[in-house]
């Protein structure tokens, strides 16, 4: 189990190297640099800028000079926050967007998960096709059309919960959100539980069950259950990648200071530091996300060996 | 959004085996006349009224949004100066309502459709491209090859690509062409794993196997055997592909990092309506109406499609 | 004295979409107590839904009516809770499948105990008991460490074993199995029908013997039913039915056995195949870097086959017998020295041996495999037409197709259809054609007939007989099925786990063989005397 996990975290460096080498020199053949404002810096104060940012010393030493800063956990400081480092304003943001996308995750799984097992169970009737129209629906319209009509509707026009704001995180704040972030995902869960059970159910083992005696409830519960759920729990890393990018249109569109709504930002500002700090702070979660997720599967599922 | 892969739901004809001893479906005398698998799958989707109503408006819905703008007596960047921000009408000729700066929203939105579509198509094509080919290569060689490959897409999955797509904006600006070829490249890595699966289950199959024993040259057998089997799961997967790229578009322009004007696409019209939607909600309304029914019906026909070609189901 | 399970007037219906199809019609049969009854069959006989019919398995679009009378209740018309106290305790059953049959997510241990907990409301110390001793019983080794394990751990056959544990933990009066043993070899399903036996006469179950193998009947069963679409065509006492079959479908299958001996061929005859130390290794990748892990599936084997000649090679699962074939016929990469007609062919890459692929030719086990799908059956079999005879106009080409159709007993109009709309044993006959239309000298069949209904078989091997006859083919004949290779080969190889353990001619192996293993081999497939 232990060397399993070495493994894949072994194999998660090459990928992190990669994301960071990718911003790194992406950000450098960037036309055009940080400091070109609106106006024209003197030449000397802008020799003075790259110096202190150490923007004058050979490619190689300033991609060195990052590698390093990054392991020691500093993403370099902000070119249009000037008072912030980088480090700074992901900490000051992640909480949020952690607590924000935690929970449309926990949501997506708690509604997605019963609403296929339903559909699956009793299928082709009135509920497994309301569910399963709902389901597209979900899918059909993305997250940023329905979260701006949520806004309207539950905000502006019927008053009862705020339009955005985060207020500290109060929960009133939090439920539009969340709700508008987990929608998507929820159909996706529910369309693939609801496929993955019917396809279990018709399986050898189930007739097996069947034959011990065991009514429908125990053949569900005990036998289908758990190798039903095996795809949506290998579908957790792709779901979690979508709640992370759905989180920089609903940080936006509900004004919720976490990591998306700078990263948003900063690509707007051209804030190339914070573009890329945040970048490599999703990549480096989104790997230890799936990293997780492989670890979760193995655990579920006996036919996976940890040894090789 | 980025990698999602979900298992596709089945419709009602799902691939559930019966149980032991359930007889297949009795098949009726003018099955057997000849009929190609293709030609089956088609009269099979034709029965599926939901796909059939989907396939006929996507093609309404694409011949309204490239010949429609010049019907209409406005253009796309037309100002007209009776009507800012009016609601839509039928008598102004304004159909779907002017936006703040009195251009068309109708028009506006139409143009917004060519420029979706258009990305859809392309970059579809792209990953289309790059994926069978990848794939295919990968599985027909075989071995290490293969092994390195597939261990190059496995690295380029677990990317947050739909970040590193957002960068690659940034620095290099708004450029339609540039959309094309970021979401090809996102969206590639999918296509890669379906065809080398479906090339690595295929070599195994006897009939590769009897080809081989015939004395039939490699490019042949990958032309005649190989490429028409792997053709229904390809065609599934790029109807799928289609609305995941136009999703992928709308983000992209939502967050003001997509197309640029004067052009414009369904997501910055739909961001510029958020911002409207308590004075003018119709801006918001209708490029979100036409963006919904097209991923609706490609959705629609995406699953007839599965059905109709799923192999579980012959 | 009434019978134990009694079903009368059974007529089980399926709604379809496309309209109701009858699987099963009007049929009455008993199984009396502690007695054994075989339910045969052919595919699509009806015979596997009759069982699933009985214990209430079928799926809810099936509708069933008549009478399944067991011990005073009608199974047909107990509550859904009633049944269910009945499933696993009083009727056990064992599937075809011991593959898919366990939950691949639970231990062995837990499955079983999981029966006894539900019908005998034993604990988990009492229910553990009681599953090591039934895991010793049906024979399963080192019992303690083996409770723990997962199905993915066990073989196929053990895995069947602990199915049958699972069926009689509870002390049924009933076991229906349905094809208990076709999944596996025939030294395995052996020792399976030997424990089931002597498992019945311990606890004095009936079973209700599900299975399309008559030569297993004869051997195991005190009763048998017949099947044949759907109908109840015979019944009796498994002796008189044998002796004396009233229905012509029941004559049909016994006669069925592939009978009859190859004439053999003169001692003179001229070498085709001359191949000597053939070895074949696989190398599975284990990592990214490090060693590989190398398998050799074929250690050096040599064999000769004279013109005209067939040559049986017979073996069980992983016995490397079709991995030879293939490397004799330059499929797979191998070491050794393998002349064809007195021309090497080891040495030859791919384009130089083109020439050679017409002489030499192949029909492979799977019908449904083993033809494109995409391909109209006059493009295969004209396939290999175009490339060995690029001269030939179509027009010429077609008449070839049409005469190899008329070979193989298939119509020619046929020809512009595609093959999922054939038969099994229809397209058998097509993937003979593709071989013969291009008048091949030497022939590899690799299992030819193992995936057809028995009645199916016999024709097919008529059929290569006459076909080598009329073409003066030379064939090498791949079987696990003893009953199939003594009715073709002049001689036999029997191999296992890549080795020839014994080799000789088809009178020496099956009269006098003098190898344990092929002893063991013979003695399990119940072979006919007679034949």
């Amino acid at each position: 189990m232990l060397s399993y996990i070495l493994k894949r975290l072994a194999f998660a460096i090459p990928t992190l190297l990669i994301v960071i080498t990718i911003s790194f020199f992406l950000m450098r053949v960037a036309p055009g640099g940080p400091f070109d404002g609106e106006r024209q810096l003197p030449p000397e104060i802008e020799a003075n800028l790259e110096a202190v940012y150490h923007l004058d010393e050979p490619l190689p030493m300033q991609y060195l000079r990052y590698m390093n800063n990054l392991v020691h956990g500093d993403f370099g400081p902000s070119f249009k926050y000037k008072d912030f480092s980088v480090t700074e304003l992901i900490m000051q943001g992640f909480p949020v967007s952690l607590e924000i996308g935690g929970l449309a995750i926990a949501l997506a799984l708690l509604i997605g998960l019963p609403l296929g097992v339903i559909a699956a169970l009793k299928r082709n009737s009135a509920a497994d096709y309301f569910v399963m129209s709902l389901a597209l629906g979900g899918i059909a319209v993305p997250n940023f059309v329905i979260a701006p009509i949520m806004a309207l509707v539950f905000g502006v026009l019927l008053g009862w919960l705020p339009a955005g704001g985060w207020n500290g995180g109060a929960w009133p704040n939090l439920v539009l959100p969340v709700v508008a972030l987990s929608i998507q995902q929820i159909a996706y869960i529910a369309r693939m539980m609801r496929a993955s059970m019917i396809e279990t159910l018709g399986s050898h083992f189930i007739r097996t069950a069947r034959a011990k005696g065991l009514n429908e409830m125990q053949v569900v519960m005990r036998h289908a259950l758990r190798p039903a759920m095996l795809p949506v729990v290998s579908y957790l890393g792709p779901a979690i990648a979508g709640i992370v990018t759905g989180s920089v249109v609903i940080e936006q569109i509900f004004g919720i200071p976490g990591i998306g709504r700078y990263f948003v930002q900063g690509a707007l500002n051209r804030d190339y530091t914070l573009v890329m700090g945040t970048v490599v702070f999703y990549g480096a979660l989104i790997v230890l996300m799936n990293l997780l997720v492989d670890l979760l599967y193995s655990v579920l599922d006996p036919q996976i060996r940890y040894d090789d | 959004m980025t990698s999602s892969t979900p298992t596709p739901y089945r419709g009602e004809h799902d691939g559930t085996p019966l149980p032991a001893g359930a007889p297949n479906p009795p098949s009726g005398p003018d099955r057997h006349t000849g009929e190609s698998l293709g030609r089956e799958a088609w009269r099979r989707l034709k029965q599926n009224r939901a796909a059939m109503l989907s396939l006929i408006l996507m093609v309404i819905l694409a011949l309204v949004c490239f010949i429609g703008p010049y019907l209409l007596p406005w253009g796309l960047d037309e100002v007209d100066w009776n009507s800012f921000q009016t609601a839509p009408s039928m008598t102004d000729g304004h159909y779907a309502g002017t936006d703040a700066n009195g251009r068309d929203l109708l028009v506006r939105t139409l143009f917004g459709g060519q420029v979706s579509l258009s990305v859809a198509l392309m970059a579809t094509f792209v990953s289309l491209l790059i994926g069978v080919i990848y794939g295919a290569v990968a599985g027909y060689v075989g071995g290490r090859t293969d092994n390195l490959m597939m261990r190059f897409v496995d690295i380029m999955y677990s990317l947050p690509f739909m970040f590193l797509v957002i960068l690659l904006m940034v620095v290099f600006g708004r450029n339609i062409f540039l959309i094309y070829a970021a979401i090809g490249a996102v969206e590639w890595l999918d296509m890669a794993r379906i065809v080398r699966g479906q090339t690595l289950a295929l070599k195994r199959r006897e009939f590769i196997e009897a080809a081989h024993a015939l004395g039939v040259s490699g490019p042949t057998i990958v032309r005649r055997h190989l490429i028409p089997n792997t053709l229904g799961p390809v065609i599934i997967y790029v109807t799928l592909t289609v609305p995941k790229v136009i999703l992928l578009e709308s983000f992209l322009s939502f967050l003001g990092l997509g197309v640029q004007e004067p052009l414009t696409s369904w997501g910055v019209l739909i961001s510029e309506g958020k911002d409207m939607m308590e004075s003018a909600p119709w801006m918001l309304i209708v490029p979100s109406v036409f963006l919904a029914v097209t991923l609706f019906c490609l959705n629609f026909l995406g699953d007839g499609l599965r059905d109709a070609l799923d192999p579980k189901t012959r | 004295m009434s019978a134990l399970l009694d079903i009368s007037h059974l007529t089980v219906s399926f709604d379809l979409p496309t309209g109701a199809v009858e699987a099963v019609k009007d049929v009455s049969f008993q199984v009396p107590a502690g007695e054994t009854v075989a339910l045969v069959g052919e595919s699509g006989s009806g015979k596997s839904v009759t069982s699933t019919a009985i214990m209430r398995l079928l799926p809810d679009l099936a509708r069933i009516e008549g009478e399944i009378r067991f011990d005073g209740q009608v199974l047909n018309r107990l509550s859904p809770k009633a049944i269910r106290r009945l499933r696993g305790n009083d009727i056990g059953m064992i599937f075809q499948e011991p593959m898919t049959s366990l939950n691949p997510m639970h231990r062995i241990g837990r499955q079983i105990g999981e029966v006894l907990r539900r019908h005998k409301g034993m604990n988990g110390d009492q229910a553990r008991t009681r599953v090591l001793e039934l895991l010793t019983q049906v024979g399963i080794p080192e019992p303690e460490r083996r409770i723990q394990s997962y199905p993915h751990e066990l073989s196929g056959g053990q895995r069947q074993r602990v199915m049958i544990a699972m069926a009689l933990a509870c002390d049924p009066k009933l076991l229906i199995a349905d094809e208990p043993t076709t999944a596996l070899d025939v030294t395995v399903q052996a020792q399976i029908l030997q424990l089931l036996k002597s498992l019945q006469q311990r606890y004095g179950m009936a079973i209700l013997f599900i299975t399309h193998d008559l030569t297993l009947v004869r051997h195991f069963a005190d009763r048998v039913c017949v099947m044949q679409h759907g109908h109840l065509v015979e019944s009796g006492l498994t002796r008189e039915v044998f002796d004396a079959p009233q229905h012509a479908y029941t004559r049909m299958l016994l006669a069925a056995e592939p009978k009859g001996r190859k004439v053999p061929v003169n001692e003179d005859s001229p070498l085709v195949l001359d191949a000597r130390d053939i070895r074949v290794r696989f190398t599975t990748k284990r990592r990214m870097f490090g060693p590989d892990d190398t398998f050799e599936a074929v250690r050096g084997i040599s064999l000769k086959v004279k013109r005209g000649q067939t040559v049986g090679i017979v073996g069980e699962s992983g016995s490397g017998k079709s991995t030879l074939g293939r490397a004799l016929l330059r499929l797979l990469p191998s070491e050794g020295t393998i002349a064809f007609d007195q021309q090497a062919l080891e040495g030859l890459d791919q384009k130089a041996l083109r020439p050679l692929r017409s002489r030499l030719q192949v029909v492979f086990q799977d019908p449904f495999g083993s033809l494109s799908p995409r391909m109209t059956v006059g493009e295969i079999i004209s396939e290999g037409l175009r490339v060995h005879h690029p001269e030939l106009s179509r027009r010429e080409r077609d008449a070839r197709v049409v005469e190899a159709l008329k070979d193989v007993s298939l119509d020619p109009a046929m020809r512009a259809r595609y093959p999922h709309e054939f038969s099994g044993g229809q397209r058998q006959r097509i993937a003979i054609a593709r071989a013969v239309v291009l008048k091949p000298e030497f022939l590899l069949l690799d299992e030819p007939t193992s995936a057809l209904d028995r009645s199916v078989q016999v024709t097919v091997v008529e059929l290569l007989r006459d076909l080598q006859q009329k073409y003066d083919m030379t064939y090498l004949f791949i079987s696990h099925d003893l009953a199939v290779v003594r009715a073709m080969s002049d001689t036999v190889l029997v191999m296992k786990n890549g080795e020839v353990v014994e080799s000789g001619t088809t009178e020496a192996i099956f009269d006098h063989p003098s190898m344990p293993y092929t002893q063991a081999l013979i003695e399990a497939s119940f072979l006919n005397r007679a034949a």
